[in-house]
């Protein structure tokens, strides 16, 4: 369908592209801007005055609970919500039930996503059978079947030999290795950030040199190996100083923030919310302004929903039995334009965090407005507020700790191969 | 955001802190704990106040003497007591800790006395009760024990008079101690100058500097002048975690002995919420000798455990 967008300011972070232009869309890509082609015949035409038009977000981390948590959410419902979100491109991380480790649970999962024809899906593949940190997953035969990179998604490689062997693998084949930086004997049993608020609660900590530590030794495998390695969710002040000497030193190493951490600390826990049990835990003020800092000028690269839909019964529960994680697509965008605004960067900059320089990440197509490029499009109103409530989330998890808040910026369309796909 | 154990008044609904417990709140628990102490010295030792009213105690975690105490106390307000061990019911069949809430509530409790392994549950417990129900945190995981906390405060101003020119050590296992917390917090609203901690490194939580404690890890040093000791208990299990490498170690340095209690002032006076590990965290000649006031303890946790449950009661 050729679909012509009038009136709307387009945003494309990759070439600095920002002005009001119409934007001309045919066979699922961007056919021209401006004026349109000849002979180019608009079957649809989107009024967009007063609306931003970007690439579609690329989140770096949803878990849609497929296979084996279906009872918490099903690709149906989560690629509902990453299109309310204006997401059109989500890495899902290999968690789930069995584990993503062999290559035909990657093909059925993709033929899944293909099958809803929604927002592409890019699975990553466990970086070792099981997560358990003893045996190598077959990585090319992943590689083959649809995976764009290896992950431990929470779990740490506790034998250090085997993780330098994963990253000396992954290395001969060009594979990014993903690891949450969290070292599994120092945040054992932990549940919050081990800090004055943990020691009033009586929670069980997770100290910073849990991340600390697992940096020290992921940079020195780098340095050693070679591997690219992106870092997942850095949490603290201190992991964002080792980060930015890494990135001095040349280390082949990316990483990314969960949104939630450039806006929450552990004093956020208040009375035991469970909402704010998450992986890893909210540090301190210091830690998340250091986050926010980072990510503006640039030694995180990009920034990410961590999406993972929480049922009831996990959730409803003492706060250290609580699982972790909140539901998130669909605020990735608001949060991120409040820590835009709160920061004062410009919305280019911002939005480039979650388009261009996640695609890089993710080495995947997308994350760009150019004539040519796959027609994948967010449609915003910036202005727009809207209260964060289980009515207004089509995720199946309606656990967040910003239930209740209002949220500015509103997703009005989202496009996919030139499709409108929500509206 | 209002504390949830406050109702819309500023009133105490529930017990589940010390922590944000306005001081004048504490010393009318304790100045109504004071009029019921008589009533156990009674030939009847009951008084009508909760007469028709039902207290479910809810014992997630099991505790025999912390039950009965509230038991007792229940019962001499002329309370109707119902004990419910959960741990060997409902939540073993896999019914979750609400529904179980949800359950017992429809049975027209007025009271819950809740412990439980967890820091927090009994804030969740009250967050979902309906408004006719009252909570009281008999112990939440390393959390807060309140009622141990003010029957201790009760206990210091009965021998001590006046808090505000006191020094107070407690020592041993901070870090996983409900009690401390509360006895800490408690201690610092009620305007004690002066809260030591005493531990190894290991034992000891990160904040407490930001709770207005000073550490010791050299015991001797810390117990220099003070006039009140409050030992903890010691449990076996920390020898697994890498925190201790035996008992025996951990009493010569940080066990309470004639010798280290004589470092103390003349007339301090030494506490311990029991049980006891005699032996590991305390000496029996101490636990025994004439500072010690740990049975006092227990007499006036009954009559803090009354005025507690009356004070609620009485509250919308």
């Amino acid at each position: 369908m050729n679909i012509t967008i009038a009136g709307a300011r387009l945003i494309d972070p990759a070439s600095g592209l920002d002005r009001v232009e119409a934007l001309h869309l045919a066979q699922g890509r961007i056919a021209a801007m401006g004026d349109a082609p000849q002979g180019f015949v608009a079957e649809r035409r989107i009024e967009a005055a007063g609306l931003v038009v970007c690439p579609g977000l690329i989140d770096l981390s949803a878990r849609l609970r497929e296979p084996g948590f279906e009872y918490k959410a099903t690709l149906e419902s989560e690629m509902q919500a990453a299109l309310a979100g204006g997401v059109t491109s989500l890495l899902c991380p290999p968690d789930t039930d069995p584990v993503l480790d062999e290559p035909g649970l990657v093909e059925m999962l993709k033929h899944r996503a293909r099958s809803l024809d929604q927002a592409h899906l890019y699975p990553l593949g466990a970086l070792t059978i099981g997560l358990r940190g003893e045996v190598l997953t077959e990585m090319a035969e992943l590689a083959e079947a649809g995976c764009v990179g290896f992950s431990q998604a929470n779990e740490a490689v506790a034998d250090t030999q085997v993780l330098a062997r994963a990253m000396q693998y992954a290395r001969s084949f060009g594979y990014t290795v993903w690891i949450q930086p969290q070292d599994p004997h120092l945040s054992r049993g932990g549940v919050a950030h081990s800090g004055p608020v943990s020691g009033r609660l009586g929670l069980s900590g997770v100290p910073v040199t849990a991340e600390t530590v697992a940096l020290h030794t992921l940079f020195e495998l780098v340095r050693t190996n070679g591997c690219r390695v992106h870092l997942c969710r850095i949490s603290s002040a201190r992991g964002v100083e080792l980060l930015r000497e890494a990135r001095r030193e040349g280390l082949p190493v990316t990483a990314d923030v969960a949104v939630h951490h450039l806006h929450l600390t552990d004093v956020d826990i208040g009375f035991f919310d469970s909402n704010c049990r998450v992986v890893p835990p909210f540090r301190t003020q210091r830690d998340r302004d250091a986050l926010c800092a980072a990510l503006a000028d640039g030694t995180i690269d990009a920034v990410c929903s961590d999406h993972t839909p929480v049922d009831d019964d996990a959730k409803l529960l003492p706060f250290g039995e609580a699982e972790p994680g909140v539901t998130g697509l669909e605020l990735l965008l608001p949060l991120t334009l409040s820590w835009a605004q709160r920061q004062g960067v410009p919305l280019v900059k911002a939005l480039s965090r979650l388009t261009v320089d996640a695609a890089r990440i993710a080495g995947c197509e997308g994350g760009q407005l150019a004539v040519g490029a796959p027609a994948d499009l967010c449609i915003f109103d910036p202005g727009q507020a809207w209260v964060v409530s289980p009515s207004s989330l089509r995720s199946q998890g309606h656990h967040t700790p910003f239930i209740h808040r209002e949220v500015l910026g509103r997703v009005k369309y989202t496009l996919v191969s030139g499709r409108v796909v929500h509206e | 955001m209002r504390h949830p154990q406050l109702n819309e008044h500023g009133e105490l609904r529930h017990l589940l802190t010390i922590d944000g417990l306005p001081r004048d709140v504490i010393t009318h628990i304790l100045d109504t704990a004071a009029s019921f102490l008589e009533v156990s010295d009674r030939a009847v030792k009951k008084v009508p106040l909760l007469r028709g009213k039902s207290v479910f105690n809810l014992f997630f975690e099991n505790s025999t003497r912390t039950r009965t105490t509230f038991e007792i106390a229940a019962t001499r307000l002329s309370a109707d007591v119902v004990n419910l061990d959960v741990r060997t019911s409902s939540t073993s069949k896999g019914e979750s800790l609400l529904d179980t809430i949800d359950n017992l509530a429809a049975m027209n409790a007025d009271m819950f006395v809740v412990r439980h392994a967890q820091s927090g549950a009994p804030f969740m417990i009250a967050q979902h009760v309906g408004p006719g129900l009252h909570v009281i945190n008999a112990g939440d995981g390393r959390h807060a024990h309140p009622t141990q906390g003010l029957l201790d405060m009760y206990t210091i101003r009965h021998f001590k008079k006046d808090l505000t020119n006191l020094r107070v050590a407690v020592v041993g296992d901070i870090l996983h101690s409900r009690v401390a917390r509360s006895d800490i917090q408690a201690l610092t609203t009620l305007g004690v100058p002066e809260v030591r901690a005493i531990g190894p490194l290991t034992l000891l939580p990160p904040g407490l500097k930001e709770m207005g404690v000073q550490t010791y890890t050299d015991m001797r040093e810390g117990l220099r002048g003070v006039d009140v000791i409050i030992m903890l208990r010691l449990q076996n299990e920390r020898m697994r975690g890498a925190l201790l490498p035996s008992a025996q170690e951990y009493f010569k340095h940080y066990g309470l002995t004639e010798d280290k209690l004589a470092l103390a002032a003349p007339d301090a006076i030494v506490m311990h919420p029991g049980p006891m590990n005699r032996g590991v965290e305390i000496e029996s000649a101490v636990a025994d000798g004439r500072q010690s006031v740990i049975l006092s303890q227990v007499t006036f946790g009954i009559a803090v455990r009354m005025a507690v449950m009356s004070i609620l009661a009485g509250t919308r």
